[in-house]
């Protein structure tokens, strides 16, 4: 792709800064500096490096000792990294975001309509505007679900949707994440060391504030208590110390005041879940699970799982305990439901969608199937059920043989992948070594849905650090920033 | 506080007492080698990795170098970096119970520990032992400054006290027959030596001279370190602070009675309150101390039976 240098002043404070067809957070397409980004950009220029690299360096290690790590998987067991942090925040204008936002709030409606409907009566089926066979085939379908009552009706009330923003200009969805979406402690965490490394540059803005993203949390999990239960006791449900969010499960348990369990602290009888504690059994009403489906419950799901608590899902069928989210919320982010969410939200909503998808092969068809196959260098490919970046095919960085893999792996299994297109989505500055350059970065914006939807201003912006990688996830060399969302 | 949370919260205090008793006895054991090499120095490591408490199969023979055995050898539950190890792996599965301040302490101590291993970037075996040494007495500083002093707090102090009577008790169980049988009453300065070292282990030394003056008898260590009242590692002071510990956790929980538990811990520190010296040489020392280990085993045991490995149908009976 063709590349363009900066036009002075800044091609000789910024040599290696290239524009090209992506769109540039910081720069026009015509080398000016976007307005809201002018004061940031010149408090960097005016730093001097070897201080730019202190600040840094004390903001490295405040997150090593304070144990902000996350640990990979697929090395050595239990290898702590700390998540790769940029210092120079991203601007999102006053204006963007209310856009982003209320695209946001219509999507999680549409999707919880979605989920409760085909929980229940099936009416989008017999409309036949999504087939049935679509959503039965998903693998987070969960029988067990159909016909039970939720809270509230809210299935996903804590979210997280992944935004990518094209060449355009414009913010479309690459993915819902309405399972247990994770990163919202890395949000939190960067906005305080933001704050402490570089306090004057922050005051220098006008920035909405994220920091009570714990108290909403809490009030949206205690809105969701089962009836007559007017207080609530909550607790947040982690897998353990080897899970790769074990630090932010902590960091949100503390946040709010309310107990960090695991499926051995708990137990069902008659169907109520209660904690073991030194005053002995005490009854649980809400659990705030990051535990994944499959483990939640032995008895239910995977029998093999031993970080679930056996009986879960009766006690949840009884009416006694809220889970957050709901079992098989899933179904509506699998990938090929994804293609059908502009129907979704037509279907429940009667508007057109604020915030467009991203445009997505289905590979069930056999004519896109053949286009995709085709095409692969230039594809995207992904499994449906799948998150965090694994198993998938990003076309122009593959080999022959990876790409002879997918094709096999495509035609044994076409309901199990789509396709996109590589998308060249935003640039955002990065202070990469000592010096200045454009990576690419998503958003992560989060959402909480109880009595009513509230989106913190912002979310986790991730940089995919390597030059020219389109990868952003941390267990892929990804890394973050702060996002500061500008007051208009 | 939910049980496995206290759980965590105890072996957090026993691990780490145990680290700073290994440093020491380490620390003091490597000196008293250097006054006297030349007498059976094979006698002296084999108690010396008694008292550390080494697994039986690692104590076959002289190793070759005890101080990474010691230090650093993970293989080695009894190492120090085992059991800051252990602790920081407890502490990390209650991170949202303790300050954030005793995270970052222990969690610090740990890296600097295992940086220390790996580049070996320590200039004697003294100073790395006191880097560590300083290392938990900040956590346990912090422990007290910036934690709240319920529930959590106890069982991290039980667990300490726990394991320093333990330590201490077992410490002049396998002293006893090397020091204090002197052969016709003759003292000599290699004899002073080990009771020095006795003391210096439990950091009694300068505390003992306050009270007795230099002037070192048997029957004076073995009543300083276990009967005296004020010193913080004497058997006496520990079982006290043990007795305070259980009885903070018992005013917080006021739902259980836990009569047996407070009977034994009871019964042990009054029989160590009215204790005298002559007393106990009088009967069968070695024996005395292994009854004193007994009864906390006992007490332990009786911790986890109300506390934390409760059934669930006794819960459910209350």
């Amino acid at each position: 792709m063709a590349t363009t240098r900066l036009p002075p002043p800044y091609d000789a404070a910024l040599p290696d800064y290239h524009i090209d067809g992506a769109y540039d957070e910081m720069f026009g397409a015509d080398g000016r500096v976007r307005p809201e980004y002018e004061k940031l950009l010149q408090a960097f220029l005016d730093m001097p490096a070897d201080e730019l690299q202190a600040r840094k360096l004390s903001s490295d290690a405040s997150f090593m000792t304070q144990g902000v790590t996350f640990t990979v998987y697929g090395r050595e067991e239990g290898t702590e990294r700390i998540f790769p942090y940029d210092l120079l925040p991203r601007l999102i204008t006053g204006k963007e975001w209310e856009q982003i936002e209320k695209g946001l709030m219509q999507r999680i409606t549409a999707l919880n309509l979605f989920l409760h409907d085909v929980y229940h009566e099936g009416k989008i089926f017999s409309d036949n505007v999504v087939p049935r066979e679509v959503v039965y085939t998903c693998k987070h379908f969960r029988r067990e679900m159909r016909g039970l009552q939720v809270p509230r009706n809210i299935y996903i009330a804590i979210t997280g949707t992944d935004l990518l923003r094209l060449d355009n200009g414009e913010f479309v969805v690459l993915e819902d994440n309405l399972r247990v979406p994770s990163g919202v402690s890395y949000m939190l965490t960067n906005r305080r060391a933001m704050k402490r490394t570089l306090p004057n540059l922050f005051l220098s803005y006008r920035i909405r504030p994220i920091d009570h993203y714990s108290q909403l949390l809490l009030s949206t999990l205690r809105s969701l208590a089962p009836e007559g239960r007017p207080e609530p006791t909550i607790v947040l449900l982690t897998p353990g110390v080897y899970n790769s969010a074990y630090f932010e499960h902590t960091y949100l348990a503390r946040q709010m005041g309310v107990e960090l369990v695991q499926g051995r602290d708990l137990l069902v009888h008659d169907n109520i879940v209660y904690m073991r504690t030194t005053a002995g059994l005490r009854r649980v009403d809400v659990i705030y699970r990051r535990v994944d489906d499959d483990f939640c419950d032995p008895l239910a799901f995977r029998s093999d799982s031993i970080l679930g608590v056996a009986g879960l899902l009766n006690a949840y069928r009884a009416g006694n305990v809220t889970l957050a989210n709901a079992f098989g919320t899933g179904l509506a982010d699998d990938k090929a439901i994804y293609a059908w969410v502009p129907q979704i939200i037509r279907y429940y909503l009667h508007e057109d969608p604020i915030l467009n998808n991203v445009e997505t092969y289905l590979l069930t068809d056999a004519r896109k199937r053949q286009h995709v196959i085709e095409n692969l260098e230039k594809m995207v490919v992904k499994p449906v059920g799948e998150s965090g970046g694994y198993g998938m095919l990003v076309g122009p960085a593959s080999t022959s043989e990876e790409r002879e893999k997918f094709k096999d792996l495509i035609q044994a299994d076409p309901r199990n992948f789509i396709a996109q297109p590589v998308l060249n989505f935003s640039r955002a500055p990065c202070l990469i070594g000592d010096h200045i350059e454009p990576r690419h970065v998503d958003l992560r914006p989060y959402i909480l849905f109880g009595d009513q939807i509230n989106i913190v201003p912002g979310g986790l912006t991730r940089v995919a650090l390597q030059r020219g990688s389109l990868v952003v996830n941390s267990s892929q060399g990804g890394g973050s920033k702060d996002t500061w969302v500008l007051e208009s | 506080m939910l049980s496995r949370v206290a759980d965590s919260l105890y072996w957090i205090g026993r691990y780490l007492e145990r680290a700073e008793h290994s440093i020491r006895v380490l620390d003091v054991s490597l000196n008293l080698m250097l006054e006297r090499p030349e007498t059976r120095p094979e006698g002296r490591s084999h108690r010396l990795m008694h008292i550390l408490m080494v697994p039986k199969i690692l104590q076959r023979g002289e190793p070759d170098d005890l101080v990474d055995m010691m230090c650093f050898d993970v293989a080695n539950s009894a190492s120090i970096a085992a059991c800051i190890g252990a602790a920081r792996e407890n502490a990390r599965q209650v991170r949202d119970e303790i300050s954030s301040e005793q995270w970052q302490k222990l969690n610090q101590l740990y890296h600097n520990m295992m940086e220390m291993r790996s580049e070996q970037s320590y200039a004697t075996v003294s100073d790395l032992l006191q880097t560590l040494h300083d290392g938990l007495h900040l956590f346990e500083g912090v422990t007290d400054t910036t934690m709240l002093h319920g529930e959590g707090w106890h069982f991290i102090r039980a667990g300490r006290y726990m394991e320093r009577s333990t330590a201490i008790a077992t410490l002049l169980v396998l002293y006893y027959p090397h020091a204090f049988n002197i052969p016709g009453g003759v003292i000599e300065s290699t004899q002073y030596l080990e009771w020095v070292g006795l003391l210096r282990c439990c950091t009694a030394f300068e505390a003992f001279c306050t009270v007795y003056t230099t002037d070192i008898t048997p029957e004076r260590v073995l009543e300083f370190l276990l009967l005296n009242p004020l010193f913080p590692h004497s058997l006496r002071y520990s079982v006290n602070c043990l007795f305070d510990a259980l009885s903070g956790i018992q005013t917080e929980r006021r739902r259980y009675p836990s009569d047996e538990l407070a009977r034994r811990a009871g019964k042990l520190q009054a029989s160590l309150s009215f204790a005298q010296i002559d007393e106990i040489l009088e009967q069968d020392t070695a024996g005395y101390l292994r009854d004193v280990l007994e009864q906390s085993r006992m007490i332990q045991e009786l911790i986890y039976r109300l506390y934390i490995s409760y059934s669930v149908d006794t819960a459910l009976a209350v």
